[in-house]
């Protein structure tokens, strides 16, 4: 259960197109993740999917059956907002046993499921109090409780670890990943964050002006991006793009290295630059190395303890098997 | 940063509030004191203001000769009735602009607010004849609807804002959890407005009860709510005002209580949202 299909989905805001027609295929128990910048209509495809915008045309079909035209309690899909979305006058027992209620469910089986859910998630203590006397933690915990009692054929989310702090991020990140691979059911991940994107999915979708640019495992984009696009936005930190004469000793009109696959070295090397900000991570360093011509510093990673500074001459060795080289239109060679 | 206020400041700040506090009471309690003074007193030039003979001798004159009770109940029946009609229509009215406006919902609401602009007057003679021909003259049934009518826009506008507070996204989660237009409505919208759906009760309530024009033109005895009664009491030839004032205080006292308990909830609901 829980396989999606979009067929030439379009949608249009008046005369403002967000997503072109497009096919996207998710498979049953997949993660996969829509990833983009701000604007890229990741949500509002995540949107369309659950039946809170209607599509303009295409069709959507849910296991199967054509879901295009069917209203949001009817496609038995649950969704965990940025915001939570909690009822704030339900205690946090009625708010996971509220899709419950609605489906009908008589008090004792509700009342078990609900605290099934909360042992899950860590929230029996709290089942009793109001979301607003709930940390941020715990209100994206009960908003999932939510989402799992329904036992959804496909869970959507939408950004919703954005509301909360570094450290509790990385936690829920592990915590949804967790659930996944227990409940093995489809989940639709919208975020902008690429590094969200690249540890929870199965597959990642990126997305630019509605259009998908491309879609496949994580592996699959680090390694072999299709465009200049996904070359720099996947991959932490940014691949460094390069244009002109080195570009065209290689055959290409934009060769791309990643910060990881370039040797610094303080006496010889490839490239020769002089050392810009140096953050020092501890496990890693990296270096915006300033190259003569170039306006953009490119970006170095080198090991933990490296005693190069500000203003200190540097020079570089990309390795030539990690090269990725783009043509004038972008597109990978 | 906090403003230092001096003690002068505090005392003259205090001071001001009191006066227009006293000014915009006076008229109620000239009205509750005259209504303990004989007739003649009541006309006494200069005034008196406390010392003169307390009696309730017109409170009693009143009660003897029109049912204050039916008029009370009348006046119950068509504020209550027509509030509680009111937000039946309004709240409706009110999601549908608030959750799915179109391009005209501003232009809507603006055009309900504009029919408050209208003298009622204008409207008096029609309604009068079609009121006569249909059988709702002298009616409760008549003055809901009237009164209905009238104060829809504002009951629609209230709801409108207290709703726009409240948002999107929880009723776009009770529809992913399955709720119908219905149940989203019942168990999330209108339990979330509680407290602006209260004060907006409260003020509609007050305003029907307090409604003269309406109210005296369509009526004659039987639906005659306390505006009629205190009105029976003015005559063109020799005022009685004791007697007038006492009808007056028998009329804005309920209200007058009902506002002295729910004052917490009317100012709470008025400045609902303004402070976060």
């Amino acid at each position: 259960m829980g396989r999606i299909t979009l067929d030439k989905v379009r949608k249009a805001f008046g005369d403002v197109e967000v997503i072109p027609p497009l096919d996207l295929t998710i498979e049953e128990g997949e993660f996969v993740v829509f990833v983009g910048p701000s604007g890229c209509g990741k949500s509002t495809l995540l949107r369309l999917i659950a039946g809170l915008e209607d599509v303009s045309s295409g069709e959507i079909r849910i296991d199967g059956q054509n879901a295009t035209d069917l209203p949001p309690a009817k496609r038995r899909l649950a969704m965990v907002f940025q915001s939570y979305a909690l009822y704030p006058h339900m205690t946090v027992r009625k708010n996971i046993a509220f899709p419950l209620k609605m489906a009908g469910l008589d008090q004792a089986a509700q009342d078990k499921k609900v605290e099934g859910a909360a042992s899950v998630l860590n929230l029996t203590d709290y089942l009793e109090r109001r979301p607003g006397q709930l940390s941020g933690g715990q209100r994206q915990r009960v908003a999932i409780g939510r989402a799992i009692v329904r036992e959804p054929a496909a869970f959507l989310f939408d950004e919703p670890l954005s509301n909360l702090d570094a450290a509790l991020r990385v936690g829920m990140r592990m915590e949804i990943s967790e659930l996944h691979e227990r409940l093995k059911t489809t989940m639709i991940y919208v975020t902008h964050d690429q590094v969200e994107a690249m540890t929870m999915a199965d597959k990642i979708v990126v997305l630019r002006a509605g259009n998908i640019e491309q879609v496949g495992s994580p592996l699959e984009l680090y390694r072999a991006p299709r465009n200049v696009f996904v070359a720099g936005f996947i991959g932490s930190p940014k691949m460094n793009l390069i244009d002109g004469e080195e570009a065209a000793k290689r055959n290409a009109h934009t060769i791309g290295i990643r910060p990881e696959h370039i040797t610094p070295s303080p006496d010889a090397g490839t490239w020769e630059g002089t050392v810009g900000v140096a953050e020092h991570l501890g496990s890693d360093t990296f270096f915006h190395v300033h190259l003569p011509g170039r306006e953009e510093p490119m970006t170095v990673r080198a090991g933990g303890e490296v005693s190069l500074h500000h203003g200190d001459k540097i020079f570089l060795t990309p390795d030539e098997t990690q090269l990725h080289r783009f043509d004038a239109q972008g597109l990978r060679i | 940063m906090a403003r230092a206020i001096t003690p002068q400041r505090k005392a003259l700040n205090t001071a001001i509030a009191w006066t227009f506090g006293i000014m915009i009471f006076f008229p109620i309690l000239w009205t509750v004191l005259t209504s303990f003074k004989t007739e003649a007193q009541a006309i006494a030039d200069p005034p008196v203001f406390l010392f003169f003979n307390w009696t309730t001798e017109n409170y009693t004159t009143v009660l003897e000769r029109s049912n204050y009770f039916r008029h009370f109940w009348n006046s119950v029946v068509i504020s209550v009735g027509s509030t509680v009609l009111g937000l039946i229509i309004a709240v409706p009215a009110a999601w549908a602009m608030a959750f799915v406006p179109g391009k005209r919902t501003k232009d809507v609401l603006m055009w309900m607010l504009s029919t408050k602009m209208l003298p009622p007057v204008g409207v008096l003679v029609p309604i009068y004849l079609i009121f006569r021909d249909i059988g709702l003259l002298d009616t409760k049934t008549g003055l809901v609807i009237v009164l209905t009518l009238i104060n829809l826009p504002i009951i629609v506008w209230m709801l409108y804002t207290y709703f726009k507070e409240i948002p999107v996204d929880i009723l776009e989660a009770a529809r992913m959890d399955g709720a119908s237009l219905r149940n989203e409505v019942t168990y999330v919208l209108l339990p979330m407005a509680v407290p602006g759906i209260a004060s907006t009760m409260l003020l509609n309530i007050i305003l029907a009860w307090n409604e003269a024009f309406w109210t005296l033109n369509l009526t004659a005895a039987k639906a005659a709510p306390l505006t009629a009664f205190i009105a029976s009491y003015s005559s063109p030839e020799g005022l009685f005002y004791a007697k007038l004032s006492a009808a007056s205080t028998m009329a804005i006292a309920p209200i007058l209580i009902m506002g002295w308990f729910s004052q917490k909830q009317l100012v709470r609901g008025l400045t609902f949202g303004a402070v976060k």
